[in-house]
């Protein structure tokens, strides 16, 4: 029992195996002499000035919020993608529909401003 | 003596079919050598993929030495400069003594930094990269492997070199590294829309979510059918693998050097054989969706043929990328947001249903009608689109929302009415 998937396990397993080996090798053969001096945080020269894990901007949120709409929606386009040729042309309108309200959506998020970056 | 003309004859053709499909070849020899030493059929299996995909993987690698190369070449030739030329032939030689130099170099691990997330990234970007290798058909008989979820594979995939950029970001402990993350999150999601949107119109046409099935279902190059679409999925795939103009997450000017401003030796240099990779694989995917992959002519039967077309295809498209690369100014944040959400996504949209509604109205058949009402189509929307932006936007009131505010106001000697509506301590 030997499928596509099996040969795509075992391709990733080197994939992600080859860079790690790779880098644990340099690890191995380059020198290691840290410092306090050496191993501080670079902030163009000076002293770093407070936490480093800032607070992000709230747009990025919004953003998200958007995306998962929109991630949603292809999920649930893809299947009718590959049965396109099968389908009538009623079909199609009908997910023409579908992408016509998503459209809306982004109308409505666009309108309320969500999609302005402050 | 014709006895010896037949050998060398017989040899002669043994060697160009070799050439001409060398995968099926070697795959049949490697199955009779190894079935000869009494390994059994799913044993044989096992090897046979391990040694293809070590040797797809470490043709990957190995093949980025030479797009460093390349790359440096070319933006040299752009900045009017010669780019490397001591090492070897024209430079070929320095990225091999880059690499060479790399490896000696000490690690640096800032202080406080999450040791998990910061040693997993540069693993992550360059795996996810050379894990998209995998589903990339190079002719009918060279490829990985031709899953019937391709496409989705290949955006799942393309999210975790994405993921390693966030994790640098969050375990560096460092504040660009930080705002680079943020920004790589908003850019992976954001052109991510537009992206999948007309990626599904490849798929729509050739009936299948496999990599190999839509390269062999091109009579007609998808280009041809849908323009505006690969036009739309070319610049969301320069901005999902953040190229410039679209290099907000290391942006030189602002962010030093983003994510990767705490690594060092090897650990940052994967993240540059990742970065210079998905260009490469960006543009090999564009070709074999839009630009009909390893299809041409003789390709069926001579499979070498159809990765040298594809090889054709490919070198155009990674050229038109770094042509953009060099000429092209970066964005900023606002105008990337904006350009994507209220730009090409709208777009995307509206070319996948015009498309999906237009061609299925028309006989398949009837290729050359189908190509003319597309490309009509596409004009259109093009032409509309382009009114919009001119014309209509910039009359647009913006919202209330939307209004640059300050961050910080003076003290007011004497406070004016206006003072009502800026209750303070309301907005920082």
């Amino acid at each position: 029992m030997f499928t596509d998937w099996i040969y795509l396990g075992i391709f990733l397993v080197i994939a992600f195996a080859l860079p790690l080996a790779a880098i644990t090798f340099a690890g191995v053969i380059s020198p290691k002499k840290p410092n306090p001096i050496k191993d501080s945080i670079y902030e163009c020269g000076i002293e770093p000035i407070g936490e480093s894990r800032i607070q992000f901007k709230v747009q990025y949120y919004v953003y998200g919020l958007i995306f998962l709409v929109f991630d949603v929606e292809t999920v649930l386009l893809f299947p009718w993608a590959v049965a396109y040729n099968q389908l009538t042309l009623f079909g199609v309108l009908e997910a023409v529909l579908f992408i016509a309200i998503l459209a809306a959506a982004l109308i409505y998020a666009w309108r309320k401003g969500a999609l302005e970056w402050l | 003596m014709a006895v010896i003309w037949q050998n060398i004859l017989t040899f002669l053709q043994g060697v160009l079919r070799f050439i001409g499909d060398p995968i099926t070849i070697l795959n049949q020899w490697l199955t009779g050598v190894l079935s000869g030493w009494g390994a059994n059929a799913t044993l044989i299996q096992v090897i046979l993929a391990i040694l293809g995909g070590a040797s797809l993987v470490l043709g990957g690698l190995f093949f980025t030495v030479f797009l460093i190369w390349l790359e440096r070449k070319v933006g040299g030739r752009f900045q009017d400069r010669l780019g490397p030329n001591r090492v070897g032939p024209w430079g070929l030689f320095q990225p091999l003594a880059d690499m060479v130099k790399i490896f000696t170099k000490e690690y640096i691990t800032p202080t406080g930094a999450d040791k998990i997330p910061y040693n997993l990234a540069p693993v992550l970007s360059v795996g996810a990269v050379l894990a998209v290798i995998a589903v990339i058909p190079f002719a009918s008989t060279i490829f990985g492997v031709n899953i019937n979820v391709g496409v989705v594979y290949l955006m799942a995939v393309g999210a975790i070199g994405e993921l390693g950029i966030i994790m640098a970001g969050l375990g560096s402990n460092n504040k660009y590294a930080l705002i680079a993350g943020f920004r790589a999150v908003a850019n992976l999601i954001s052109y991510e829309v537009p992206m999948v949107l007309v990626l599904l119109i490849p798929v729509m046409f050739s009936g299948s979510l496999g990599m190999n099935d839509i390269a062999r279902s091109q009579n007609v190059w998808y280009i041809f059918l849908a323009p505006l679409s690969a036009a739309i999925f070319f610049i969301a795939s320069i901005a999902e693998n953040s190229r410039a103009p679209f290099d907000l997450i290391e942006a030189d000017s602002e962010l030093v050097a983003g994510f990767n401003v705490e690594y060092s030796g090897l650990k940052f240099g994967m993240f540059y054989v990742a970065d210079f990779l998905h260009s490469a694989t960006a543009a090999l995917i564009f070709a074999t969706l839009f630009l009909g992959g390893w299809r041409g002519p003789g390709a069926e039967s001579i499979p070498i043929l159809g990765f040298i077309y594809l090889s054709v295809k490919a070198t155009v498209v990674y050229f038109l990328i770094l042509h953009i690369r060099f000429t092209v100014p970066r964005f900023r944040i606002d105008q990337m947001m904006n350009f994507n959400w209220k730009f090409l996504t709208p777009l995307a949209l509206v070319v996948l249903a015009a498309t999906a509604v237009v061609d299925k109205a028309i006989p398949s058949n009837l290729t050359a009608l189908r190509i003319g009402v597309n490309w009509i189509v596409n004009i259109a929307i093009w032409v509309a689109a382009d009114r919009l932006v001119r014309v209509v936007a910039p009359k647009r009131v913006v919202p209330e929302v939307a209004r640059p505010r300050p961050l910080a106001r003076p003290p007011l000697a004497n406070p004016p009415q206006a003072a009502a509506e800026h209750e303070p301590g309301g907005e920082a």
